[in-house]
This record gives structure tokens, C-alpha cells and sequence, in this order.
């Protein structure tokens, strides 16, 4: 089924649960996110944040429940999701561009190209992955990312093994692509301040399960220095660390 | 010339001392005869065996035996060892239906079944190439084998999430995952290679190098024994640079 409509996915959880033996690891989820939607979700390493976004992607199955996309029920991967992971996951044996193209005919790069200007890695089309910073990795992943045109885009911590300056760099980027593209986007994050930055939504998950659903009503581009950005940081750092 | 290109020439030209002054102490040595010419010939003499079966064509003639032998049983036996480790690394079912009876057969040392070949094949080209395809096979099965189950499964799950299909996850990615581990097996094949063929043409053969060391023993030629012996170094060594220019050119990221 070919899909027309570039409009980002709406994604619905119904009841989602998830078992590894007798660990039960996301104990009934329910979330509904809109189309073109950004949302983040938080928590402590070891809540389940990232086997929700697995059982997101339809890299697994959920034990019970259901993973929906625009009231369709999920059933594996899908050519509309991209996933962005924490490490840049890029083929060493590939340079630049035919990374960014994996998936493309050899004669047909263009949209590859015009994916690595968005990212302002132009002039490393034929570098090998080895030679580019951790930041410049993370770009061509995002580019590989992109070239598709996604109507869901997963970030599972695509930052977390960056320096603070280019993890700064990398979020304005990130935020200003979704604002032009109006894909959906769900970002599994440690960082608060990262998800207050970016998201319209953040969702913290304690134990497997929804303890905060807090709207970011801040308007973008997002001030890291601002009063009201300071007060839902501390707002739901606190709710994390709160025992 | 400064410092470092004198120390750079210096590094170049310190690892061929100790080759020159032995080449030198055996010219002397066996020219004064305190080494006597039926233990050890003069390097001249060598030299001038070469030039002689140069002349007469057999030595070109003897060497593209070996080779053809050689690469004859190379190629099939690594074609062999490296569809099964395809198969094997990619297929559970394959790998718990072969696996193990490859490895048995691989407990057997190679050359301790050349009796066994003789009377099968007798001195011809068969034997011979049957005996270097089953040294070849093993190293190219197991890091065939051992490459492809080592390539990254973050990779496979990335190309997965990528709408790669089966084809073009391995053309893309478990392949050249492999790859250098393949190299591995090839370069340790290309020596087990020459020494069967040495081993093979000595015992039983009438042409190649081997038969040409063995007929020159009968007539106690010792230049030609020491001749065979350096050119069989060169093939190994000649094989061996091969594999490292392809390894340059397949493996150019690393």
C-alpha cells in the first residue's frame, strides 16, 4: 500500500504490555500521539522506555495489546519508520553517500545528496564513516534517516554518546528538520533538558508504566536560558528523582 | 639528507644485513670447499642451474605444473570450504545438518591420507589436486563460517529497520561484514596450499617442482634440490602478496 499523504503517522497504544519470562517490563500502556507530533519520553535506564520503542518500531512484539499506526494495527517493520539509534549503526565498508543511500539504486543518490546538505555534511560524501567525528556520524545517520521521507521517525538516545556542545548543535538541527518535514517523532531520552527542548509532549515511564504526561507549551525556537523552559525542567526532574 | 630520511634509509637497509653476509660466508664457504659440494652446492651453481633449465624449458614448464596444481586445487576446494561456511553461517538448519561432520572430517590430517590417494589416484594430476582442495577447504570453512556469524547484529537489525530484504542484507551487509574474516582463511589456505603441493609432488608424481627436487636427488644435484627449494619460497610468497594486494582493494575502509 502505497501512502500519498507525507502527513505524519498517528500512532495509538492500546493496553501495551510486555514480558520477558515473568519480568514484566511495560506493565498496560495506553498513548495516543497526533500526526506530526513530537514527543519525548523520559525515565530512569531500566523503565522500559526503550522496549516501548521497540514494540514502537514493530521490531517486537508486545505480549499484550496492540501498537497501532492511523488505526492500523502494526504487524512488523514498516518502510514509513525510520529509527535513529544511539550508536551511528553505519556501514564501515560504505562511504558517506552510499550510507545515506543504502537502500537506493546506485544511479539514482540525488535525494541522498540533498539529504547530507540538510545535515551540512555536503563536502563528506566520500569519506569513510571511520574518518568523521561521533557528531558527524550521528549527522549521516540522521540524513540516512530522512532520505525516505519517514512519516515516523524514532530516536532511541541519538545523542547520549555526545559532547554537550554538538549535542546542543545536533538538537536545534533535529528540531528545525521536524519542523520543516511535519514527520511524527518519538525521542527516548535521559537528558530532560533535551526533551524540553524538542518535544510538543513529555512522557515519563517509571516501572514499565505512564507516571507523568506534561505538554511543553513554549514557543519555538525554545529558550534554554528561559524562566518558564528552567520550570518544567525542574518540574519533571523532580517527578523522576521523587521516590 | 637530515635526520629523519637518514634514519628512514637506515630502517630500510638494517633487516637485509644479516641475508647479504649469509649469502656472502656460503659463497665463501663452499668455494673453499670447507663446505664440500655434495652437502651444500655454491650459490653460483644455483644460479647457473637456474639459468640452464631456464634455457631447456623445463623449469618453466615444471613451475606452471605446480601452479596449475595448485590453483586447480585452491579453487576448488576453497569454492568448497566457502559454500558451506555461506550456508552454514547463514542457515541453522545447514549448520546443525553439516557442521559437525565437517569438523570430524577436519580432525584428520590431510596429508595422512595421501596413501590412501596414491592407490585411489596413483602419480597423476588428480590425486594431487584432490589432496590440496582437502587442505584448502577447512581454514576457507571456518572463517568463512566464523565471519559471517561475527558480523554485527546492531548492523543486521539497522539494514532490517532500513527495508533492506534478505538479498540485499547480505550483499550490503553480512557479506563485506565478513569479508576480512574471510581474508584470514584465505591467506592461511594459500600456505597450507603449497605445503601439500610440496609433500604431494615429492612422494608421488613425475613432473612439477617437487618431481624435479626429487629427480635432481637421484643424481645428486644438489643446485637443482636448493633451486626447487627457493622457488617454492617464492611461489608462497608471490601467492601471499596477491592476497594482500586483494585484501587492499576489497577491504579499502579498513
Amino acid at each position: 500500500m502505497v501512502n500519498t499523504s507525507r502527513k505524519g503517522i498517528i500512532l495509538e497504544l492500546s493496553h501495551v504490555q510486555k514480558k520477558f519470562g515473568n519480568h514484566e517490563v511495560l506493565k498496560n500502556i495506553d498513548l495516543k500521539i497526533s500526526s506530526g507530533e513530537f514527543v519525548a519520553i523520559v525515565g530512569k535506564s531500566g523503565c522500559g522506555k526503550s522496549t516501548l520503542l521497540r514494540q514502537i518500531a514493530g521490531l517486537d512484539q508486545p505480549t499484550e495489546g496492540s501498537v497501532n499506526y492511523d488505526s492500523t494495527r502494526l504487524k512488523g517493520l514498516s518502510p514509513d519508520v525510520r529509527i535513529m539509534f544511539q550508536d551511528s549503526r553505519l556501514l564501515p565498508w560504505k562511504r558517506v553517500l552510499n550510507n545515506v543511500g543504502l537502500n537506493m539504486k546506485k544511479d539514482n543518490l540525488q535525494s541522498a545528496r540533498t539529504a547530507l546538505q540538510s545535515v551540512g555534511l555536503s563536502d563528506k560524501e566520500t569519506d569513510w564513516p571511520k574518518s568523521l567525528s561521533g557528531g558527524q556520524q550521528q549527522r549521516v545517520a540522521l540524513a540516512r534517516a530522512l532520505v525516505s521521507k519517514p512519516r515516523l521517525l524514532l530516536l532511541d538516545e541519538p545523542l547520549g554518546a555526545l559532547d554537550a556542545l554538538t549535542r546542543i548543535e545536533m538538537q536545534s538541527l533535529i528540531s528545525s528538520i521536524w519542523e520543516d518535514e511535519k514527520f511524527t517523532a518519538v525521542l527516548v531520552t535521559h537528558d530532560v533538558s533535551e526533551a524540553v527542548f524538542l518535544a510538543d509532549r513529555i512522557i515519563l515511564i517509571e516501572d514499565g508504566a505512564v507516571k507523568l504526561d506534561k505538554p511543553v507549551n513554549l514557543p519555538r525556537p525554545r529558550q534554554r536560558g528561559s524562566v518558564e523552559f528552567a520550570q518544567i525542567e525542574n518540574d519533571v526532574l523532580s517527578k523522576i528523582l521523587a521516590k | 639528507m637530515n635526520e629523519k630520511e637518514r634514519s628512514r634509509y637506515l630502517l630500510k637497509v638494517i633487516p637485509w644485513i644479516i641475508p647479504l653476509l649469509l649469502l656472502i660466508f656460503w659463497q665463501i664457504f663452499t668455494a673453499n670447499g670447507f663446505i664440500p659440494s655434495n652437502v651444500f652446492p655454491k650459490p653460483s651453481d644455483v644460479i647457473q642451474a637456474f639459468i640452464e633449465l631456464m634455457k631447456n624449458g623445463e623449469l618453466e614448464s615444471n613451475i606452471g605444473i605446480s601452479a596449475g596444481r595448485a590453483i586447480i586445487g585452491f579453487l576448488i576446494g576453497g569454492g568448497i570450504g566457502f559454500i558451506f561456511g555461506l550456508f552454514n553461517g547463514l542457515f541453522k538448519g545447514f549448520y546443525w545438518f553439516t557442521d559437525s561432520s565437517i569438523q570430524m572430517l577436519r580432525n584428520i590430517p590431510h596429508l595422512a591420507v595421501l596413501p590412501l590417494v596414491i592407490v585411489w589416484f596413483g602419480v597423476g594430476e588428480t590425486g594431487k589436486v584432490f589432496l590440496v582442495a582437502l587442505g584448502v577447504l577447512f581454514p576457507i570453512y571456518i572463517n568463512t563460517l566464523h565471519g559471517i556469524r561475527s558480523v554485527d547484529p546492531k548492523l543486521i537489525e539497522m539494514g532490517r529497520v532500513y527495508g533492506l530484504n534478505r538479498f540485499a542484507l547480505f550483499t550490503n551487509i553480512i557479506l563485506p561484514g565478513a569479508l576480512s574474516s574471510i581474508f584470514v582463511g584465505i591467506r592461511y589456505a594459500l600456505g597450507v596450499m603449497w605445503l601439500t603441493l610440496i609433500v604431494a609432488e615429492t612422494v608421488a608424481t613425475n613432473s612439477g617442482i617437487g618431481y624435479m627436487a626429487m629427480n635432481a636427488r637421484d643424481f645428486m644435484q644438489m643446485n637443482i634440490i636448493v633451486l626447487s627449494i627457493i622457488i617454492y619460497a617464492l611461489l608462497g610468497k608471490i601467492s601471499d602478496l596477491i592476497a594482500k594486494l586483494l585484501e587492499q582493494l576489497f577491504l579499502k575502509w579498513e
